[in-house]
C-alpha cells in the first residue's frame, strides 16, 4: 500500500500515447496510475491523497537505462546494487538493465536469482538482470537461454566483449529464437584496432596512441546483421559509435531483419577532443569519435535510426582509472547525467523531447518487454519529474554513485530530475 | 633574467619558438663547459636529480646522468623493470615515494603514452620527459635541433627529411612539432604501414619513395626500426625493407651534396643505414651524442633556475 498521490499542473510528455499537454497524474494506492492528463486535471483526489503542485515541471516516464554496469558480485568498492539505484533515482531513472560482467559471470540461474533478490532486497529503483550469452562470456558455449529468461533475465549479452565465433552467434541466436530472447552485442573486431585505446585519426596519432579504426566496429556488426537476418532472431547493436554503423541497420530493417541499436550519451553528448591531455575518464567502449561523427549519431537518434540511448554506467576506480591512459580501464558512471545530457539534444533542438524521452524510456521497455515507459492509466507509476530549464552544475562532491569517474564533473546542464518515483513512492527529491 | 615560463619539459608541443631558442642558445653555452677540462660547475650545487626509467635506455640515462653531474646537482638513477609488476602502479606509487624525498627535477622514461604529464600532477618538483610510448622525446628533438643549427647556421627554410618508422616513433613527434615551429620544412618517408593515421595533416609531406623524398634535403634523419616490426607485421623482411627505405650512398645522393645525416641510436646497421653512411663524412651522430648532453644541462638548468621566479605553467 502506497499512500495515492497528485501530482497537478505540470506538463505530461508521453511517449507511449504521443501526448504532451499540461495536466494532473494521479496515482492510486497500489503505486499504479490512475489517471494522467489533461483529463485528469479536476477529478478528485483519492482519499489521504498527497497532493503536489508541480506548476513549471514536467513528468515523464521513469527512464529505462539497458546497460548499467554495477559491480556486484565481485566489485562492490566500485559499485552495489543500493548505491547504484540511488545514483538512478537521482537521474530519474526508475528501471535499468545489470549487465552480467560481473565476478562471477551472471551465466547460471542462482546468479540471476542473486541479482533479482539482491537488488529487490537493496535497491530503490527495478532493477533487471541481463545474463551472459555464452558461459563465462568466454564466447564458446551458450548459457541456458530458457532457464534464465524464466528465472527473470531480459535479454542476453556478452557484455564489453564481442562474440568472435560466427558459427556460435549463429547457434545462440537461432536457439534464442525460439525462446523470444533478445541478444545484446557490443561489436568490435578482434583484430582490427585491437590494441587501440581512442578513435584513430589526427588526434591519437599526436598524443602517440594505437587507435580504433571505425571498421573494427562496423565489420562485425554488419556479421551480425547478417546473422540476425539468417535467424530471424531478435539482435539489438547495443553501442553503435559511427553514423555507418546506423546506415547498416537501415539496411538490415529494409532487409526483413528484427534489429534495433543503441547509443552511449557519452558518444551523443562527447567527442574524441575531450580525451585533451590524457585524461583517463574520456577513455570509453566505444571510444568517443570525431564530432562529424557526433553530429550525425544526434541526427541519426533524431529519425529514430537509432533506438534507444543508455548511461553505459560503468564504475571504476582510482586503481583502475588513475594509470597512463593506455593502461587505464575504459568506462564511464552515467546514470546521474543520463537525463541531463540528453536535455542538451532537445534544448539545442537537435532532437524532440517526445523523441529523447521515447528513446530513454518507452522504446527501450518496448525492446526487453519490461513494464515501464508509460504513464498511461493502469501502468506502474514510474515517474521522473523534471524542471526542463534549471541550471547547475555537477560537483565530484555531489556524485552518488560510488564510483567518481564522470565525463562531466564541473559541467554545465540545463535541465535536472527534480522528482523521482517507483511504483509511486518519492525516491529522490532534489 | 630567467625568459622561461615553464616548470616541466613534458614535450615541443607548447613551447613557444622563443622557448626553443631559449633553450638552444643556453646549449650552446653548455657545450662550452662539455669541452673544456674542468667539466664541472656548480650551477645545480645542492639540487638533487632523479632518473626514473621504466623502460632501459644506457644512452638517454647516461647523458641525462652527465648532464646533471656536470651541472653540479646530486643524481640518483633508479632503474624500474617493467615486466614484474604492473605499470601503472608502479609509475604513481613510485612518483609518490621519490616525491616524499624531496628531489628538485625527476627525469622520466616510461612506455606509456602520457606517463609523464601524469606523474607531472602527482609530484611537486620539476618533471623532464625522456620519452612516453609512442607520445614524445622532447630532449631528443633539441639536441637535433642543435646539431642542425650548428652546422647550418639555421632551422628555417631548411628541409629535413625524416625516414622510416614514423608510426612508433616519439623522436619524429617532437621533431615535427619543433621544426615545424622553427619554419623548417619537414618531410616524412616511409612505407605507408609506418605512417601514422593522419599524418598528412601533421604539418608534413609524405613520401613513399627515398628518391623523392631526398631530394634536395639539408638533412636526411634516420628512424630507428625494431627487430619485431620488421618480419611481416609492418614490412615483409629487413631485406626488403633495406631495399627501399635503408639509407646507403645511392639514396642518399638525392640529397644536398652537404646534407647532414642523423640518426637518434642506437643504429640498426643494414636495416636502416648502411655502415659506410653512419661512419662516412656526411654523418652527425656522434655530434649528436654530444649535443644531447648539452641540451640536457641546458633543459635542467633553465627548469630548476626559473623555479622560484616569475609565473609559469
Amino acid at each position: 500500500m502506497t499512500r495515492p498521490l497528485v501530482l497537478k499542473n505540470l506538463r505530461i510528455v508521453d511517449p507511449s500515447r504521443n501526448l504532451d499537454e499540461v495536466g494532473t497524474i494521479i496515482v492510486g494506492h497500489d503505486g499504479r496510475i490512475l489517471a494522467a492528463g489533461a483529463d485528469a486535471q479536476n477529478q478528485g483526489a483519492p482519499d489521504g491523497a498527497f497532493v503536489k503542485d508541480c506548476t513549471g515541471l514536467t513528468a515523464v516516464p521513469g527512464l529505462v537505462d539497458a546497460r548499467v554496469f554495477v559491480g556486484e558480485p565481485g566489485s562492490e568498492h566500485r559499485e552495489t546494487f543500493e548505491s547504484a539505484s540511488r545514483a538512478a533515482a537521482v537521474g530519474g531513472v526508475t528501471t535499468f538493465i545489470a549487465m552480467p560482467d560481473t565476478d562471477p559471470v551472471i551465466d547460471d540461474i542462482a546468479l540471476v536469482e542473486f541479482v533479482k533478490k539482491t537488488a529487490r532486497d537493496k535497491a530503490v529503483v527495478n532493477v533487471h538482470p541481463a545474463a551472459a550469452l555464452t558461459k563465462g562470456l568466454a564466447g564458446e558455449e551458450m548459457t541456458e537461454f530458457g532457464l534464465l529468461r524464466e528465472a527473470g533475465a531480459v535479454c542476453f549479452t556478452n557484455g564489453r566483449r564481442s562474440i568472435h565465433d560466427t558459427l556460435v552467434l549463429r547457434r545462440a541466436m537461432t536457439y534464442a529464437r525460439e525462446f523470444g530472447a533478445v541478444i545484446s552485442l557490443e561489436t568490435r573486431d578482434k583484430y582490427l584496432g585491437a590494441n587501440g585505446v581512442m578513435h584513430e585519426g589526427l588526434l591519437a596519432s599526436w598524443l602517440g596512441l594505437a587507435g580504433i579504426p571505425r571498421e573494427s566496429e562496423i565489420i562485425p556488426l554488419e556479421r551480425d546483421l547478417r546473422i540476425a537476418g539468417l535467424t530471424k532472431a531478435a539482435y539489438h547493436a547495443a553501442q553503435i559509435s559511427v553514423p555507418e554503423s546506423a546506415e547498416a541497420i537501415r539496411t538490415a530493417r529494409e532487409r526483413g531483419a528484427n534489429v534495433t541499436c543503441g547509443i552511449s550519451i557519452n558518444n551523443l553528448a562527447l567527442n574524441e577532443n575531450d580525451i585533451g591531455e590524457y585524461r583517463t575518464f574520456f577513455k570509453l567502449s566505444p571510444p568517443l569519435r570525431s564530432e562529424d561523427d557526433r553530429v550525425a549519431m544526434v541526427e541519426a537518434l533524431a529519425d529514430g535510426t537509432i533506438d534507444i540511448v543508455v548511461s553505459s554506467h560503468d564504475p571504476q576506480d582510482v586503481d583502475t582509472k588513475r594509470l597512463p591512459f593506455a593502461d587505464a580501464a575504459d568506462g564511464a558512471i552515467g546514470l546521474e547525467t543520463l537525463a541531463a545530457a540528453a536535455l542538451r539534444l532537445h534544448h539545442g533542438g537537435q532532437v524532440p523531447l517526445m523523441r529523447l524521452i521515447d528513446a530513454m524510456s518507452t522504446r527501450p521497455a518496448a525492446i526487453f518487454g519490461l513494464d515501464a515507459g508509460t504513464l498511461k492509466p493502469g501502468a506502474k507509476a514510474d515517474i521522473a519529474v523534471l524542471d526542463l530549464d534549471e541550471p547547475w552544475v555537477l560537483y565530484k562532491e555531489a556524485i552518488v554513485s560510488r564510483s567518481k569517474n564522470t565525463p562531466f564533473e564541473n559541467a554545465r546542464f540545463t535541465g535536472r530530475v527534480v522528482q523521482t518515483y517507483v511504483a509511486g513512492k518519492l525516491v529522490h527529491s532534489a | 633574467m630567467i625568459t622561461f615560463p615553464h616548470r616541466h619539459l613534458l614535450g615541443i608541443k607548447g613551447l613557444t619558438e622563443q622557448d626553443i631558442t631559449y633553450l638552444l642558445d643556453r646549449a650552446d653555452e653548455a657545450v662550452q663547459i662539455s669541452r673544456q677540462r674542468e667539466k664541472k660547475t656548480s650551477t645545480l650545487r645542492g639540487l638533487t636529480q632523479i632518473n626514473l626509467f621504466f623502460e632501459a635506455s644506457t644512452r638517454t640515462q647516461s647523458s641525462f646522468e652527465l648532464a646533471g653531474k656536470r651541472l653540479g646537482a646530486d643524481v640518483m638513477n633508479m632503474s624500474v623493470g617493467n615486466s614484474s609488476v604492473k605499470k601503472g602502479e608502479t609509475l604513481i606509487d613510485t612518483a609518490m615515494t621519490l616525491n616524499a624525498m624531496h628531489p628538485d627535477v625527476l627525469v622520466v622514461r616510461h612506455s606509456s603514452a602520457g606517463a609523464a604529464a601524469l606523474l607531472a600532477q602527482k609530484v611537486s618538483c620539476s618533471v623532464v620527459n625522456a620519452g612516453d610510448g609512442q607520445h614524445e622525446h622532447p630532449t631528443q628533438a633539441l639536441l637535433d635541433a642543435l646539431t642542425i643549427r650548428r652546422a647550418k647556421g639555421k632551422l628555417s627554410r631548411i628541409i629535413v627529411a625524416i625516414c622510416g618508422d614514423v608510426l612508433h616513433s616519439r623522436v619524429a613527434r617532437s621533431n615535427i612539432l619543433l621544426l615545424n615551429q622553427m619554419g623548417a620544412r619537414v618531410r616524412v618517408v616511409a612505407p605507408a604501414t609506418l605512417l601514422p593515421s593522419g599524418i598528412a595533416d601533421m604539418g608534413v609531406e609524405v613520401y613513399h619513395s627515398m628518391a623523392e623524398g631526398l631530394k634536395d634535403a639539408d638533412v636526411v634523419m634516420m628512424l630507428r626500426l625494431q627487430r619485431e616490426r620488421m618480419a611481416g607485421a609492418f614490412v615483409p623482411s629487413v631485406r626488403e625493407y633495406f631495399h627501399y627505405y635503408g639509407l646507403d650512398a645511392e639514396k642518399l645522393k638525392a640529397a644536398k651534396e652537404d646534407a647532414l645525416v642523423m640518426h637518434p641510436g642506437p643504429m640498426n646497421r643494414g636495416v636502416e643505414i648502411a655502415s659506410e653512411i653512419a661512419d662516412g663524412p656526411q654523418s652527425v651522430i656522434e655530434q649528436q651524442v654530444e649535443m644531447g648532453v648539452a641540451v640536457r644541462m641546458a633543459v635542467m638548468e633553465t627548469l630548476l633556475l626559473s623555479q622560484n621566479q616569475g609565473p609559469r605553467l
